[in-house]
């Protein structure tokens, strides 16, 4: 019996290796984040926006670093590397080495005088060498940990560094150390590598100066950029006036192996294309492509307003043969098809959309840990076990296994995540800090003492507000006692100067001027709460997508705006008091609603955390729409795997089967819900701590293309059906494909994601059953992203006929004596193409659940405009809901294949898991208060509440009954409608009261 | 001597989850708009009581905008609703204390609309400047 060990490995600090380090570290696991790189947060620290949302990369990871940095249960190898690994799972010991950073991390605190004084520079590979940095740097000025790192291989030895540092941190003689440790699994998540442009001479990468790689454009984009989000052409540092992305560079390219479709570069094109356009007036920017792979929630749309509202310009299936330059002007010119002509443009810059390989120590990974790697070289996984290495206890997540998204990678992360914390779930909180703050100081009676911190954000601030004169106007105002500015208030060493601050001042209430408080605050309250400060004695004044990023023409305007900020602030803030804490006790068990192969994968994955599973399905079988898939593109038996889901479901006893169950109503919050199900008759009622939302989605059943009128016209679904039950024909010579039935037309505007593969997957059966028919596939764009590229190679090498159509022109399906005839025009040929068909199957769309608009008034959670139901944020929380304790998995979510449904099932897990492992939870204490001695009972506020918090209650006050609302905690949200309706100042929530509000208002208008 | 411009002050109520995203989006997408505008967050567009909106304009304020999501999408379900009933009150107490309509003005911003952000408070500015200052100011 191996003795587990309560800890775990994570191999990667980029945003995958961060989120399953916090979701372990939140369920009570000690965790190893181990990286090569001197500093975490891997390649989405180097974007400036995300697509489809267009937020900064930036500021939404900038909290989850922070966090990662400080979590108690979270150790940081950065410099480090694997070297070793033994045992099996529960228990593996790792040998790591650890290179010399030459810098004492625990004395160096950030302050970077001595990369003001190196006089070494250095490409910058943070900027993509477009700028240079010194040889002792940090990687980003956001970095986590913020402590600089000797750059052995250009470091000249000269020791000014060390004199210069106060700190005492320059330690020459550090060696590298070589370091055992014990963990029970292992994540990896190394992440990817960009292809070597060099490798595509063809484009002049390297040679003309305005070719640059998308992600050197990335950079020029940012603000922390070498221009400060300007676009110059590196040949003279003008602004250009247009720009052509090339698309594929390095993917779906037999030429150099990479056969694989990278996933992620179309989009991330069009992001460019249309922030490069924002940056730069007047600037046209064209994309040529082959197929435009916007395939993602929301996508779609994205890709449309980028065509409609930004006149972005696409140009479809081109692969561009090369880039020619005048070699005088440094202009470039590309010839590409558009429609059937053959057209030149000259461009002044030209963007190569790079696509990504595997890690370059992927070989490495392999030997040490004994894992498969798949003929690409990234990680080998299964449809059904897309988080497992072939290593039993080591798991992978992220672009290890395949290239993906930010949201994907992130899912992906909490999923593995879950499956590596699920086999060692007996030694949870057997190896953790848990998190302790001092105990909350008594400000009763003090005056109040406020500290302003103002941020220069770098430059996204300071370069158009007057920070110092923002801060001596700060030391002016009543009540303030300290004020200071900081390049970056959010920094890790920052936040242990606050609480210094605050102790050296005395301070009792603190107010951070810098950028939204929809991010960051939650960071600076625990800041606050570490120096013994109760976390609602905060306030923030957003001087930054409030000021200096919406008036950054004006700077002495904003300068005066951003004063006034703070002074509506700082009045605010001395009427803020401390708020106490709501704690409530955790149900260990979880609803999960839908029997679906993504619900049953959640209720096992619940158990194996060892808490009970309360699965609901409305359908009389578990199984959902997956009982209607009989192959994978991959070759596994669906069914067979199915099948033993199911025994597995049933026959384990802390998960509990509802079939046949209709929810009727679902009450409580988090940690107490209470479900009522009608259930063989009769109701009952479950009570659980969290809720998993796993509803599936459905098949359009469509009315076009004779569906429903000719029998020979068939959905995905229906078609698979009969090549597994022989209902083909034996004679069928000819089977027509119509891709985007019902998908991304004005109805539904988004991709369904699946079909284009699905159609691979029938196709290559097709030709598999009867190699004789011929097979057509009429399509828009073939999003077979990732490795499903290389069954489209197939299709197409085994001679499935593959014709293009334009939404506007759709293929023409019609009835001519008895034969169907199916006219399409091609638009490359510009000619019409006839076939007729014997059988017509119709890739159509998946259609999320008919019951989400119930569930979704149950459990107060939104629906996206497609009736999907969306999530906390796109990006970075991809299986939460915004509210508390409501997870999310699935079709649900949105379109996506079996592999990608089990991910999000494992990722629920893991985010329910961060809950249930915890026995109380502190809540959100933003909540109506009463003020008995003003309420008088009249019972305004009753009514109008939308979470029916509020009760009319009597009780006996010096002899007399004195009527008074009473306000349950746990149902209120603090939405204030009962403040704005009463009409005696007698009912308010915690930190919006209208004192304080009243208090904003008078500065802002200088009448206090 | 040339006069010297009227500047004039506008408070916006933003509820925490739509109108407040989006002018944190109209922030990152560096839509620009006249630095007259003060936000004051709120939780939700229904905190907003009544006379908060009328103190601010007797104290000096030359318009009020309360921005919420839009009806359906409230994070707290209908607060909005509620909103929007307030605001017809408000409307007549406006005219009560003899300020033009164009000081006050509700609108629906969601946490995606950036752009809608910038452009109603353009307008709402220049709605303003052209009524003059507030005859409360001060």
């Amino acid at each position: 019996m191996v003795e587990k060990v309560g800890a775990v490995l994570v191999v990667g600090g980029g945003i995958a290796g961060m989120q399953a380090s916090l979701d372990l570290a939140d369920s009570g696991y000690k965790v190893y984040l181990l990286d090569k790189s001197p500093n975490i947060g891997g390649a989405m620290a180097q974007l400036d926006k995300t697509f489809p949302t267009n937020d900064c990369a930036m500021c939404i990871m900038a909290p989850k670093l922070v966090e990662t940095g400080r979590h108690r249960n979270i150790e940081l190898l950065t410099g480090a590397s694997l070297e070793a690994v033994q045992g099996s799972p529960g228990n593996f010991l790792v040998t790591i080495k650890k290179t010399a950073r030459k810098v004492d991390e625990t004395r160096c605190t950030g302050c970077g005088m001595c990369t003001h004084f190196c006089p070494v520079e250095v490409p910058d590979e943070y900027n993509m060498g477009l700028v240079t940095r010194k040889a002792i740097y940090v990687k980003y000025p956001q970095a986590v940990p913020a402590v600089v790192s000797i750059d052995l291989e250009h470091c000249i030895g000269c020791g000014i560094c060390e004199g210069q540092c106060e700190a005492e941190a320059i330690v020459y003689d550090q060696e590298e150390q070589m370091m055992d440790i014990e963990v029970g699994s292992i994540v990896v998540a190394p992440g990817f590598n960009l292809f070597d442009l060099a490798r595509k001479p063809q484009y002049g990468y390297g040679v003309y100066p305005n070719v640059l790689s998308s992600l050197e454009l990335e950079r020029m984009l940012s603000a922390t950029g070498p221009h400060a989000g300007m676009v110059l052409r590196p040949s003279d540092g003008e602004l250009p006036r247009n720009m052509a992305f090339i698309q594929c560079v390095g993917s779906r390219d037999k030429q150099t192996g990479n056969t694989y479709c990278s996933s992620v570069c179309c989009m991330f094109s069009i992001k460019e294309a249309i922030i490069a356009k924002e940056h730069t007036p007047g600037l046209e920017a064209h994309i040529f492509f082959m197929d435009m792979r916007a395939y993602g929630k929301e996508f779609d749309e994205y890709y449309s307003r980028a065509e409609e509202e930004h006149g972005v310009k696409f140009t479809r299936g081109n692969r561009i043969s090369m880039v020619e330059e005048d070699p005088v002007t440094h202009n470039l010119f590309i010839t590409y098809v558009d429609g059937a002509e053959l057209k030149v443009e000259e461009f002044d810059i030209v963007v190569l959309s790079v696509g990504t390989e595997a890690p370059v120590d992927t070989d490495k990974l392999r030997q040490v840990l004994g894992i498969d790697l798949n003929t690409h070289s990234f990680c080998e996984t299964s449809i059904f076990d897309p988080l497992s290495t072939t290593k039993p206890g080591i798991y992978v997540c992220g672009a290890f296994s395949s290239p993906k998204d930010i949201p994907d990678s992130v899912a992906q992360a909490s999923g593995a995540a879950a499956l590596a914390s699920s086999h060692i779930s007996t030694e949870r909180n057997k190896l953790v800090e848990i998190r302790e703050f001092p105990p909350e100081k008594d400000i009763s009676g003090e005056d109040s003492k406020i500290g302003v911190f103002i941020c220069h954000c770098g430059i996204n601030i300071g370069g158009v507000v007057d920070v110092p004169a923002v801060v001596e106007y700060a030391k002016t105002l009543p009540n303030v006692t300290y004020a200071e500015d900081n390049l970056y208030t959010c920094s890790q060493d920052t936040q242990s100067k606050i609480v210094e601050t605050i102790k050296e001042h005395d301070l009792n209430r603190v107010i951070v001027a810098s950028c939204t408080p929809r991010t960051h605050a939650p960071l600076f309250m625990n800041t606050i709460r570490d120096a013994g400060l109760n976390p609602y004695l905060f306030e923030m004044a957003n001087i930054r997508e409030h000021c200096s990023w919406v008036h950054s023409k004006e700077p002495e305007k904003a300068t005066q705006k951003a004063k006034d900020l703070v002074r509506m602030a700082v009045a605010k803030a001395a009427l803020l008091e401390p708020i106490p804490p709501i704690k409530i006790s955790i149900g260990k068990s979880a609803l999960i609603i839908g029997g679906g192969i993504t619900g049953m994968t959640a209720a096992l994955g619940i158990a194996d955390q060892g808490f009970d599973a309360y699965l609901v399905e409305k359908k009389d079988e578990l199984g959902g729409i997956t009982r209607r898939i009989h192959f994978a593109l991959t070759g596994e038996d669906v069914q067979a795997r199915m099948n033993e889901l199911i025994d597995k479901v049933k026959s384990n006893e802390r998960v509990h089967v509802y079939t046949g169950a209709k929810i009727k109503d679902i009450e409580g919050f988090v940690g107490s819900f209470i479900t009522t199900l009608e259930h063989e008759g009769e109701e009952k009622q479950i009570r659980h701590g969290v809720v998993l939302v796993a509803t599936g989605g459905a098949e359009l059943k469509p009315d076009e293309y004779l569906y429903g009128k000719d029998p020979r016209v068939v959905t995905q679904l229906e078609y698979e059906d009969m090549l597994a039950n022989g209902g083909l024909k034996e004679d069928t010579k000819s089977v027509a494909m119509i891709q985007c039935v019902g998908s991304r037309n004005e109805e539904r505007p988004y991709c369904s994601r699946i079909c284009c593969t699905e159609t691979i997957k029938n196709a290559l059966k097709t030709k598999e059953m009867m190699p004789d028919a011929n097979v057509y596939v009429f399509h828009r764009d073939m999003r077979t992203y990732g490795f499903r590229e290389d069954y489209y190679l197939e299709a197409a090498e085994k001679g499935v006929v593959f014709v293009r159509y334009y939404p506007e022109n759709p293929p023409k399906l019609t009835v001519n004596d008895g034969k169907l005839d199916l006219i399409a025009k091609d638009p490359f040929l510009d000619e019409e193409i006839v076939v007729n068909p014997d059988v017509v199957m119709l890739a159509v769309a998946t259609l999320p659940n008919a019951d989400n608009e119930e569930l979704s008034t149950f459990l107060k959670i939104p629906l996206s405009k497609d009736k999907f139901f969306l999530e906390a944020h796109v990006k970075l929380r991809p299986v939460d809901f915004a509210t508390e304790g409501v997870f999310l998995c699935g079709l649900a979510h949105s379109p996506k294949f079996v592999e990608e449904c089990l991910a999000q099932a494992s990722a629920a897990v893991s985010r329910a898991t961060t809950i249930l492992a915890q026995d109380e939870l502190e809540l959100e204490a933003t909540k109506s208060f009463v003020v008995d001695e003003k309420c008088d009972g009249c019972a305004y506020c009753v009514d109008p509440c939308p979470y029916d918090a509020i009760t009319l209650i009597e009780y006996m006050r010096d002899g007399t009954v004195k009527k008074t609302v009473d306000v349950d905690e746990t149902a209120c949200k603090g939405c204030g409608v009962c403040q704005a309706t009463c009409p005696k100042d007698g009912i308010f929530v915690r930190g919006f009261t209208l004192g304080q509000i009243n208090a904003m208002i008078e500065a802002a208008l200088e009448v206090a | 001597m040339e006069e010297e411009e009227y500047e004039p002050l506008v408070i916006a109520f933003c509820c925490n989850w739509c109108s407040y995203a989006g002018a944190d989006l109209a922030g990152v997408s560096r839509f620009q708009y006249p630095p007259n505008i003060r936000v004051i967050r709120t939780m939700c567009s229904g905190m907003v009581h009544p006379n908060l909106v009328m103190d601010a304009l007797t104290k000096g304020a030359d318009g009020v905008i309360i921005c919420g999501c839009h009806i359906g999408d409230c994070h707290y379900l209908e607060g909005n609703v509620i909103t929007e009933k307030r605001a017809d009150a408000i409307e007549l107490m406006l005219e009560d204390f003899g300020l033009e309509p164009e000081r006050f003005r509700l609108e629906w911003i969601s946490a995606s609309e950036g752009d809608k952000f910038a452009r109603v408070m353009n307008e709402m500015v220049e709605a303003v400047k052209a009524l003059g200052p507030s005859p409360y100011k001060m």
